[in-house]
This record gives structure tokens, sequence and C-alpha cells, in this order.
């Protein structure tokens, strides 16, 4: 099993770094988008898939990175200082969201964090002097690195493909540590977890700042490659849709976040034409998958293989009752 | 200070239906344990069906009934049988993420296969302004108010004195023992689905004429919903009257006096009030965690 995850990441790690060469500049606006969306929905899988928190406001720190990047470019200050502060300011802000995490659970939290979502969004449209209000901020600089510019929407392509790339392997690294230990804890027996003597408190808030550093860094990135940014990219409809897109995916599994954000921004984005019918037919699935497959795309092969090995072992079983039968004839 | 009593009456007219929709909401959650994530969108499909009835020529009050009956087919039967019913053993929040599915599918095809455009809806209650006792209130406002709290009382009524709403009751209180005792469980918790979607439809025919019928009304509409009912107490039927009227004054109020731009951070602000210092709302009971 360990050796097919390693081949499927990195078949899609040559698809991403393949495919964007031939494409026009829409194909690598899509493909750049999908990096952005999956940087933070990677963040939203530790807070929600590992670390079972139910988070629905994560577009707000999705947006907080993205304005913060976006007005500290336009007042001139560079990007390798701009969006560090954007990760560093939304890893405080999720520490005080997840304060209500510590008081309640489940759906109340959701709500609660929804409601955060909505705050946010209500100082994007209403801070004018700050945010630009409805009419957002454009004419977003792009960075540039050691002297090379990632003006050109390939090179910015491959920027942020490195940057997904170091984020992915920081998850993964702390995924395999005691943390994402404690953090798998958490989600699966918080009150076990506690006895055990693992700092449920801390662990919480961690993972909620974890996952919103993460989506930060998505914003920054996509506020620079978007060029302008308005409020109505960071509503409650987007964090409702990112959790979607972890869910779909499948909520604690590594590469989730990469089938997820596909067919929840990549999809849409591409069948603009028809989006009505899309959502509608997204969301319908959404419904079927919650029936059938309750734990994501990705749980398919998990399914295929504990059918096979039910299969076998009554296989296994049948036999030994039959043999066993010829054995009391004989 | 007429001007507040003014503004505090509107207000409760609005958070009346918040309360339905509220109440619908906590009637769900007792019986069968249901986060409906649609409940905003369980109003809008209602309005756009009366909307539809309209077109074609049926007066208003046939229509009503009409998506009533409709309501009671398709967000009553239908969804229990069709979504809640097959994920009830997963748990809360596998139908949150269904429902929220559905929310989505609602609102697209309302899009994409009616219109994308608010439509306009008629006026139910005379359009008068009274003036009582210097106070000027809006005819639509009092019946908005009269025909909600009449809905809700008899909500009431039908769960504390029929028999039928007893057993309904004891279902939502122990479901194993309520079997034991012989009441028709599924059907019980039916009932429960069909009342939600008649108080979704009354909350349609009173919101749409000033909010007009449109895909995304029920949005926001379904979150105060939530917040309104775990203002008033979760587990408890006359929580979510209280949390509509408290939720929909202030936020009318806050409207004039503080700033109309943060109108709709109102119901979050009171809702995080209420789960940091009495997560079990305003008239609930507190749940125990088990392991």
């Amino acid at each position: 099993m360990m050796r097919l995850n390693w081949l499927i990441g990195l078949a899609v790690l040559a698809t991403f770094i393949a495919v964007p060469n031939f494409l026009k500049n829409y194909g690598i606006h899509l493909f750049t988008t999908w990096l952005v969306f999956i940087i933070a929905t990677m963040g939203l899988n530790l807070t929600v898939g590992y670390a079972g928190q139910k988070s629905l406001g994560h577009a707000a720190f999705f947006g907080i990175g993205a304005y913060t990047v976006a007005i500290l470019l336009k007042a001139g200050i560079s990007f390798w200082i701009a969006l560090p502060l954007g990760a560093v300011l939304c890893f405080a802000t999720g520490l005080v969201v997840g304060f209500p995490a510590l008081r309640v659970q489940t759906i109340y939290l959701a709500f609660a964090t929804l409601g955060f979502n909505t705050a946010i969004w209500l100082v994007m449209r209403n801070e004018e002097w700050l945010t630009g209000g409805n009419f957002g901020i454009n004419n977003i600089p792009r960075p540039s690195i050691v002297g090379i510019s990632l003006d050109g929407n390939l090179a910015y392509y491959f920027f942020v493909l490195v940057i997904t790339l170091i984020l992915a392997a920081l998850l993964a690294a702390l995924l395999r540590s005691p943390w994402g230990k404690a953090f798998t804890a958490l989600r699966d027996n918080p009150i076990r977890a506690e006895s055990l003597g693992i700092d449920t408190r801390g662990y919480t808030l961690l993972s909620f700042a974890i996952g919103a550093a993460y989506a930060g860094i998505a914003g920054g990135l996509y506020a620079s490659q978007v060029q302008f940014i308005d409020p109505a990219l960071f509503t409650v409809h987007a964090s409702i849709m990112m959790y979607l897109m972890v869910v779909v995916g499948g909520a604690g599994y590594f590469l989730g976040p990469v089938l997820g954000s596909a067919v929840g921004v990549v999809l849409p984005e591409w069948l603009r034409f028809a989006q009505g019918w899309y959502l509608f037919v997204f969301g319908a699935s959404v419904v079927v998958l919650m029936i059938w497959l309750p734990d994501g795309l990705l749980s398919i092969p998990d399914r295929l293989r504990a059918r096979r090995v039910a299969r076998e072992s009554s296989a296994a079983r049948a036999a030994a009752a039959h043999s066993m039968g010829r054995g009391a004839k004989a | 200070m007429t001007d507040f009593i003014q503004l505090l009456f509107s207000g409760m007219a609005t958070g009346c239906i918040y309360a339905l929709a509220a109440l619908g909401f906590t009637l769900l959650w007792q019986a069968s344990g249901t986060i409906n994530f649609a409940q905003g969108e369980f109003v809008m499909l209602p309005a756009f069906s009366m909307v539809a009835l309209l077109h074609s020529g049926v007066p208003l009050w046939i229509a009503f009934a009409i998506t009533c009956a409709l309501s009671v087919l398709v967000q009553g039967w239908a969804f229990k049988r069709g979504v809640v019913d097959p994920l009830f053993r997963f748990g809360m929040m596998q139908i949150v993420v269904a429902t929220i599915g559905l929310s989505i599918a609602i609102r697209n095809v309302v899009r994409a296969g009616y219109s994308a455009e608010p439509q306009p809806f008629p006026q139910v209650f005379p359009d008068k302004i009274y003036e009582i006792a210097g106070v000027t209130v809006s005819g639509s406002d009092i019946g908005t108010f009269v025909f909600a709290l009449i809905l809700v009382f008899a909500v009431q009524a039908f769960l504390a004195r029929t028999v039928t709403g007893r057993a309904m009751q004891a279902v939502a209180q122990n479901t194993e023992s309520a079997t034991v005792l012989g009441i028709n469980v599924p059907r019980m918790i039916f009932y429960t689905f069909a009342i939600n979607a008649v108080l979704a439809a009354a909350a349609a025919l009173l919101v749409t004429p000033t909010y007009l019928a449109k895909f995304d009304m029920g949005e926001g509409l379904g979150t105060k919903a939530f917040f309104a009912a775990i203002i008033g107490g979760f587990n408890n039927s006359r929580g979510a009257l209280l949390g509509g009227l408290i939720v929909g004054a202030c936020e009318n109020l806050a409207a004039a006096y503080i700033s109309p731009a943060y109108k709709d951070a109102v119901a979050l602000i009171l809702f995080m009030v209420v789960i940091l210092f009495k997560p079990q709302g305003l008239l609930g009971t507190r749940e125990e965690r088990k392991v």
C-alpha cells in the first residue's frame, strides 16, 4: 500500500511538472489555482481530517492571507516579508478561533467558525479605507526571486509548485511526528487522549493555527496570482466549498486535497459556461457520496481491499468448513 | 422612544420568521438528530413553488395550500427517505455534509433551471400603516407577527396536548423507551419532518413579499435560524421562538443605532456570547459528554 501511495504521488507530481508546459495561459491559470487550493485544503485537512475539528471558516483565513499580502505589496513592502507575515497573522487568528473549540464541538463549532467567516467578510466589505470595500484591491504585483521575475504565468506557476511541495513535505513530516499522532488521537477519542496525558487544549488550538497558516500562505499566493481580490472570494460559501473539497477527496487522506480541489475548484472554473448545472451535479454528488462513500473518493482503494479481504477470509472459512466436514466423514 | 418601539416591533416580526425556521430545526434535531443545513433552501423552494403557481393563475391561498402539500411530500417524506434515513447510522457530520450538498444542489437547480433573477411576490397582508398609541406599525408586520405566533403556539399545543404530539416528544427524549411503549417511532419521526416542511412553507409565505424569491435567499436565513435555535436552547422548542425574537429585534436595533453594515454580525455575536457562557442555550438543558 505504501508503494502504491508513492506511485500515485509520483504520477501526480509528474503531471504537475509536465502538463502546464503544453498549456496556454488559461490552462496555466487553472493549474495554479489548483495548487493554491491544494495548499489551502491541505491546511483544512489537518484541522478537519486529522484533528477532527469541524471548521467552516477556512475561507476567512484564506482571505486574511490574501488581503495581508495585497495591502502590504501595494504599500511597497516586499513579497518575501508580506507572505510570512500573512501566514503568521493567520496562525495567530487561528489560535484565537480555536478557543471556541475548547468549549464546544461538532456542529456548534461548525457554526461558530462559519460566523467568524461572516465577521471577517463583513470587515473586508465595509472597511473601505483598508480593503477597498466591494471594489477590492487590483493591480497586485507579482514577486521576483533572486532577481528572476515571476511575472510570467508559467514562471509563477512553478514558483507556486515549489512552495506547494515544501509545504506538503512539512505537513507529511508533521503527521509522522508524535504531534501527528496526537492530532489523530484528538480526532478519534478526545477524552481518552486527554486521559493519556495529551494536552488536548494545546493540540486543538495548534490544529486550527497550523491549518490557518496554510490557508494564509495559499491566500497570499492567490492574491499575487490573480492580481485582483474582492470580498466575494472569501464568503461563507467559499468556506463551505473548501470543507466539501476535503470531505469529497477524503478527509484524513494525505492526497485527498489534490482530488478535492480538482472537483471543487478546477472543474467548476473550467465548466464555467454551465456553472449552475455543474454545481447542481456537484451538490447532488455530495449527497450520494455521503450515502455510499462517507470517507471520500480516496477511500475507494481501502474499501476494495477490505472487501477482498472479507471475500478471501470467507472463502477460507468455507474451505475450512468443507475440509472439516470431510474430516468428520472420514 | 416611539422609534425604539417601532424598530423593536418590526424586528420581532422578522424574528418570528426566523423562529419558524428555527422551530423546524430544533424539532428535527430532537426527533432524529438531524442538523439540516439546507433549512434556508427549504424556505426558498416553497417560495419558488408559490411563484410558479401564481404565474399560472392560481390564487395565493390555494397556491400556499398546494405548496404545503408539495413541501410535505418533497421536503418531508422524500428528504427523510432519500437523505436522512440512509445516513442515520453514520452520524451527525455525514448528515451535515449531505445537507450542505443538498443545499448547493437545490440552490443551483433553481438558478439554472428557473431563474437567477429575484422574482416579485404579492403582499400577503394589507399594506396599510396603523397608528397605535403614537407608534406606527405596518399591516404586514402585524400580519406576519400574528400568523407566525399562531403557528408556533399551534405546534406547541399539538406537541403538549395531543396523544400524537406526546408520542413525538417521547421519541425525541428516548427512542428506545418509546419503541418499548409501542409507539410507531418511524411514523413519529416522519411527522416531525412533515411539520418542519409546513413551517418552512409558512416562513416562505411570510418572508418572500419583503425579500423576494431568489435562489440564494435561503443562505442567510438558514444560518440565522440555526443561531436563533442555539441562542434559545437547542433541545427546547420554546427556545426557538425566544431565540428568533431576540435575533430579529437585536438585528433591527443594531442596524438603526450602531451600523447597518454590520447588521449580519449581530446574530453571530449573540451566538458567541451564548455558547461561551451558556452552551445549552437560554432555555436549554445540559447534555453530558460521553467517552
